[in-house]
């Protein structure tokens, strides 16, 4: 455990460095794959958002040294998570689930 | 608000507090800048007390008009036209001032009045103290967080002398009416709101890094006392909730600003004209992102109160909490809950069946934790040779006030019945119910209860019981009689108490409006009056006692056992003569074997009794 | 008694106060965005027609690169300091508030960009849009007099503006017009109100830079002024550091929602 005094083994400055290029790389496959017509805009969509769910993990992961953060923080960070998308997905849910017979717009 | 504070000192310079402050920081910085959370939580407490009785006297002034409508207001209407100008002609509401007094009444008592009160207040002064905790976790973050309650109360304040006046779109300021109504009212609540909103985070995320981080060595998180519970969930509802609520600000005011369309749909139109607006945006995303904060919101106002309630019954039925972990595990499951249950509140915005029943379905499983709560503290009153003094009196009351208000919101919770009373004053008699003979209640029952450990003197007791019995005779009639107009089809928000509303219709035609019915505007009016004049002791009392009070005897005049009481009186800054150790759980009253009726958790074991115990056996 | 936990962490919860509050006003900036996004998420959904290709994507990109180094050398700053290294420390914070400061001008350049986009509603029902280069002098649109000259071209249907993502829109002829003020029907930038794309991508990443700003102030002060803690209180300084760091990446992690949700999809 770190005691705040002295430098930790993990702080490896090439374990950041491949962080970096990681997310480079990912920023650059992003990009690319927008480009590219799978078909239909649902798979780009999907694909550019593993990708950044992907890259969001490296970043809050291993900058943010979440993975190594004792598990009350991260339950805090879940139970957030959970809330967002509940209110994004039960909105959306609610928004759209109309009784049969009403005239949509 | 300064000269209020000078009367109040929130520590004395005896020679306790000498020894922790090392120089004498001046007046600015002892009682307007400081940074202790105990002048803090009093600054909090006049300020919420003061917005309270402010929201009072909107109420009674909209009470008024719907009793008498069109009538000039008796003694202060010359004030009012003096002050507003042409809105109150004559000394008359007139239906745009109504609508704004409605607003600024429910933004006021809920967001300036009850939330500070109940969290900030009780929270800043209490918490630290039951967690043995020399002060916040961050002082200097709860002096920002007061200045911006300050701020936004000044700016709901102003706003009611700027052209075209307060706003006006009700406290839950939907779209598109909030952003059609042509009065810069509208953006000064916003901003109000947004100020509001950061003071609330920042105090949740003080108050939650307090309760994890600087708990006394000893106090786990089962030793807890059920306020910091109660506080703690208090807290992740505001850090999680209120966030949405200030995006939506922001879309709302860029609609007001930026002629954005995030609330505004294609082809609204504004007083018979095409709005100038590009449209596409949706109405009911407000709705949403409103009351994704605003029912954690309701919870945000009982918890605190069910905590107080909690330690004053445990304190005075002199005997152990009933049911401590269910109480936890409730208080977590409701705060958890609270999250999946905003839609019930909008069943009537054509939501699909579907997703109404899950929005039902998770409105009925929160209440069981509260029922749960309830009872707990119901049953824990069981056998006990109960304390009447008057904290205990209020608390007491708290618990059927707050019964009926959360029964009466089942019918509420179930769209086919909701369906009916959607937006009647039923649902006005429900809310009240809850929030004042039940949270209000609760808080004055706290007011009693910590005054003599805030001041070293006790309020007078025989006022206090004047202030209890009226307030709570009163409060029923002003209430109860809702339900029946509510339930009637009498609607909320008719600036004329629905008289033309009823006038419009076929006369003796089922669903009109009865003469009984109208007539118990009156029957509220007068009981509203005089709920106001039972506030007149208590007010009194609060300030006559500072001074003028019965003088504690000892620093626990209560004979509690949670930690609060075990300071110096008043705690001086840094609160601990010594940095506390904790041994036991919070409620131990009566503990069979020990000398006094209470055993305090810093008190070292019983090594007198132990050996007494082993020899006989 | 004076606060514990201020730099040390407290051994059971495994931080200090100030992580555990930064942690906490972190999840509420996830619901904060998170109200937002759901916001776009609804307003995509519930819209006749959703925009493609708006966006600058190969600024965007170069925005991204440039955030995304900001959180490595923000990193690495904090690093230096736990190993003791001050001078790199300084090194590395030098070229994050770059970052921040080339990020913001960046952003800056694509916001004028779309002030200056006009779209015209023609009075034949046809649609002019490009970048405005000038207005007549006695130019008035209530009066009708005058004329505009804008870069760009014209289409026939409103709706052929939505997707310049298409690979044939990428092809588009671009001209100097000048539109007289009679035939003009209606004449809007892309601003905030344009439509509920435009609102909610100024929303969004006019937020987003406002937090670019508020921490590339606080890096800035620990960089300058506040650094002098490091000879006084190391520990509490890189404390403040790391702490600092954290909001930081939160503000790249949005970012990189931001990027695809905005330019690419």
């Amino acid at each position: 455990m770190n005691d705040g005094r002295s430098p930790e083994p993990v702080h490896s400055v090439r374990g950041y460095l491949f962080v970096y290029f990681a997310l480079l790389a990912g920023t650059g496959l992003t990009v690319w794959a927008s480009f590219i017509p799978f078909g239909s805009r649902e798979i780009n969509i999907g694909i550019a958002l593993l990708i950044a769910g992907v890259k969001a993990f490296l970043v809050a992961g291993y900058f943010m040294h979440l993975i190594s953060e004792r598990k009350m923080i991260c339950n805090v960070m879940g139970f957030t998570a959970f809330f967002f998308l509940s209110l994004m997905f039960l909105t959306l849910y609610a928004m759209h689930d109309f009784p049969p017979t009403t005239v949509t717009h | 608000m300064s000269t209020y504070l000078n009367k109040f000192p929130p520590h004395r310079d005896d020679d306790r507090a000498h020894e922790h402050s090392h120089h004498d920081p001046g007046f600015w910085r002892t009682y307007i800048f400081s940074t202790d959370h105990k002048v803090i939580g009093i600054q909090y407490g006049l300020g919420a007390l003061s917005f309270m009785l402010f929201g009072f006297f909107l109420m009674l002034l909209m009470r008024w008009q719907m009793a008498h409508p069109g009538e000039p207001v008796p003694v202060v209407g010359w004030l009012l036209e003096k002050t507003l100008g042409q809105v109150a002609a004559r000394g008359a509401l007139s239906a745009d001032l109504y609508n704004s007094f409605g607003a600024m009444h429910g933004t006021i008592m809920v967001f300036l009045g009850v939330v500070p009160l109940a969290f900030a207040a009780f929270g800043n002064y209490v918490v630290p103290l039951m967690i043995g905790a020399p002060d916040m976790a961050f002082p200097r973050v709860n002096m920002a967080s007061y200045q911006c309650y300050v701020l936004g109360g000044i700016v709901m304040l102003v706003s009611f002398f700027i052209p075209g006046g307060a706003a006006q779109a009700g406290w839950t300021s939907y779209s598109p009416l909030a952003t059609s109504i042509p009065t810069d009212g509208q953006i000064f609540w916003i901003i109000g709101m947004a100020l509001i909103i950061t003071s609330s985070l920042l105090s949740a995320v003080n108050f939650i890094a307090t309760i994890i981080q600087l708990r006394a060595p000893g106090m786990t998180w089962m030793r807890l006392p059920f306020f910091v519970w109660a506080q703690f969930v208090t807290g992740f509802l505001l850090l999680l909730a209120f966030p949405p609520l200030e995006a939506a600000a922001i879309m709302q005011l860029m609609d007001k600003v930026a002629h954005t369309s995030f609330f505004l749909p294609t082809g609204l139109a504004i007083g018979g004209q095409l709005a100038n607006a590009s449209g596409g945006g949706s109405p009911l995303l407000w709705q949403h992102l409103f009351w994704f904060l605003g029912h954690p919101e309701v919870y945000v106002l009982i918890l605190p109160a069910m905590g107080i309630v909690c330690e004053i019954i445990a304190n005075n039925t002199r005997k152990p909490i009933w049911g401590y972990k269910s109480l936890v595990y409730s208080a977590l499951v409701v705060g958890f809950l609270s999250f999946l249950v905003w839609a019930h509140h909008m069943y009537l915005t054509g939501m699909g069946q579907k997703i109404a029943t899950f929005f039902q379905a998770t409105t009925m499983i929160i209440s069981i934790p509260s029922v749960i709560i309830l009872t707990c503290l119901l049953i824990s009153l069981w056998g006990g040779s109960i304390r009447f003094n008057t904290p205990m009196l209020f608390a007491l009351g708290f618990l059927p006030m707050f019964g009926m208000g959360g029964l009466t919101g089942l019918p509420l919770g179930l769209a086919p019945s909701d369906i009916h009373l959607h937006d009647t004053y039923y649902v006005i008699a429900h809310f009240h119910y809850v929030v004042a003979p039940g949270t209000i209640f609760a808080l004055f029952a706290g007011i009693y209860y910590w005054f003599p450990k805030m001041t070293g003197r006790k309020m007078n007791e025989f006022w206090g019981r004047v202030h209890f019995w009226c307030s709570f005779v009163f409060m029923n009639i002003v209430f109860l009689p809702m339900f029946a107009q509510g339930m009637k089809g009498m609607l909320r928000r008719m600036a004329d108490g629905g008289a033309n509303y009823s006038a419009a219709r076929v006369p003796g035609a089922i669903d009109t409006l009865p003469n009984s019915i109208m007539a118990l505007h009156t029957w509220i009016l007068w009981a509203a009056m005089a709920l106001g004049l039972a506030q007149i002791p208590f007010i009194i009392n609060l300030f006559w006692s500072i001074r003028h009070g019965e003088k504690v005897k000892s620093d626990n005049p209560w004979q509690s056992t949670t930690l609060e009481w075990q300071t110096p009186t008043p705690p001086p800054h840094g609160n601990f003569a010594t940095p506390p150790r904790i041994y036991r759980g919070p409620y131990e009253y009566s503990v069979p074997g020990h000398a006094t009726d209470f055993f305090p958790q810093n008190e070292p074991p019983d090594f007198v009794a132990t050996p007494e115990v082993s020899t006989a056996h | 008694m004076d606060i514990p936990y201020t730099v040390q962490p407290r051994p059971d919860t495994g931080v200090y106060n100030a992580k555990m509050g930064i942690w906490l006003f972190l999840a509420s900036e996830v619901m904060l965005f998170g109200g937002l996004f759901s916001a776009y998420v609804l307003l995509r959904v519930g819209a006749d027609a959703w925009p493609h290709g708006w966006l600058n994507i190969p600024l965007g990109t170069a925005n991204t690169f440039v955030l995304i180094t900001s959180s490595i050398t923000t990193v690495l700053a904090w690093v230096s300091l736990k190993n003791n290294q001050f001078s790199r420390f300084k090194l590395f914070h030098a070229i994050t508030l770059v970052c921040a400061l080339c990020f913001l001008g960046i952003k800056s350049f694509e916001y004028r960009d779309k002030f200056m986009h006009y779209e015209i509603t023609l009075a034949n029902g046809k649609f002019a849009d490009g970048h405005l280069i000038g207005k007549s002098r006695d130019f008035d649109l209530a009066k009708k007099t005058g004329s505009v000259t804008l870069h760009g071209y014209e289409v026939d249907q409103e709706v052929d503006l939505m997707d310049l993502h298409r690979p044939e829109a990428r092809h588009i002829q671009r001209e100097e017009i000048t539109i007289p003020a009679v035939e003009i029907k209606k004449m809007g930038n892309y601003g905030p109100w344009h439509n509920t794309y435009t609102a909610i991508y100024f929303t969004l990443t006019g937020l987003h830079a406002l937090h670019v700003i508020g921490g590339a102030l606080v890096i800035g002060f620990l960089w300058g002024p506040g650094s002098r803690m490091w000879k006084t209180d190391p520990e509490r300084f890189t404390n403040r550091v790391e702490v600092s760091g954290l909001f930081w990446h939160f503000v790249d992690l949005i970012w990189i929602f931001l990027f695809p949700v905005l330019y690419l999809l």
